[in-house]
């Protein structure tokens, strides 16, 4: 009568994509338990793809002349300054949440990074920063010589 | 600044979606000028396809949704910031022309215009002599 509805359940091979998926997210969440919470802006997501890391930064209502991006070695720095808007005389603000500034973020990276081949893109407000690593520092593979 | 100030707020109020996304408070300015009061709006990741400005009575909503956030083929390392959609209600008063209203997009910034209503716009009243 109660038994579990086994015709309804996907097939266990079609679900391990989606167990896997969770193991990391849940992975991911425990290895900062304890670390207090970043408040450093912007706040960055780091990606990875065949040894190339993209760093995404949500940077609303910039101008590219007011982001900077330099690599050295293995840090990727994003500094830039969000500017006011500047009232006239006779305007005020109702209600103030956007927070300009300045800002700097250093961001260090697990490897050196091909500064060359560094490539940013800023769109709706958006920024991702594709950081290559550096050839020399690719793992080799090593041939075996056999006698 | 304190930390909340930088981070994103999560709405407790949304409705329920269909889609499995968190939604986000976006932060605005809002400033007021003879003519008109304008409003702007941090939407990161949406631009004019994905934003909508409704007005409802005197309730003027903005939502946004962001699409392929995530990067395709590409393993996630380190997060300190997630996406979704946005939404806010603004109650606007009677002072507002609702015809004029106008909205752009830009860097995921959103910016409305809401012009004033002729017959509460300042008036300078002439003073004739006698």
């Amino acid at each position: 009568m109660f038994t579990p509805s086994f015709w309804r359940m996907k097939k266990f091979s079609e679900s391990v994509p989606e167990i896997l998926r969770l193991q990391q997210e849940m992975n991911r969440l425990f290895s900062s338990a304890g670390q207090s919470a970043s408040i450093d802006y912007p706040a960055i997501n780091v990606w990875e793809k065949d040894g190339a890391a993209v760093v995404t930064a949500e940077l609303p209502g910039m101008s590219i002349e007011n982001i900077d991006i330099s690599v050295t070695d293995n840090v990727l720095t994003i500094s830039g300054t969000k500017k006011a808007q500047e009232l006239k005389e006779g305007e005020n603000y109702l209600r103030q949440e956007r927070i300009p500034g300045s800002f700097q973020r250093n961001v260090q990276l697990p490897f050196r990074v091909d500064s060359k081949e560094v490539d940013a893109k800023y769109e709706k407000g958006v920024l991702v920063v594709t950081l290559p690593r550096l050839k020399e520092d690719l793992p080799k593979k090593i041939k075996i010589n056999v006698n | 600044m304190s930390e909340k100030e930088l981070q994103k707020t999560e709405s407790a109020t949304a409705a329920e979606k269909i889609r499995n996304v968190k939604t986000f408070v976006p932060r605005v300015d809002i400033y007021e000028t003879k003519e008109s009061i304008f409003l702007i709006a941090d939407m990161p990741g949406v631009d004019e396809k994905t934003v909508e400005v409704e007005m409802e009575k005197n309730i003027l909503t903005i939502t946004g949704w962001t699409e392929d956030s995530k990067l395709k083929d590409h393993s996630l390392l380190f997060s300190e910031y997630e996406t979704g959609d946005y939404e806010r209600s603004f109650t606007l008063s009677d002072e507002i022309d609702r015809e004029k209203i106008n909205a752009t997009v830009k860097q995921g910034v959103l910016l409305l215009e809401l012009p004033k209503a002729e017959k509460v716009k300042p008036k300078k009243i002439a003073i004739k002599a006698a």
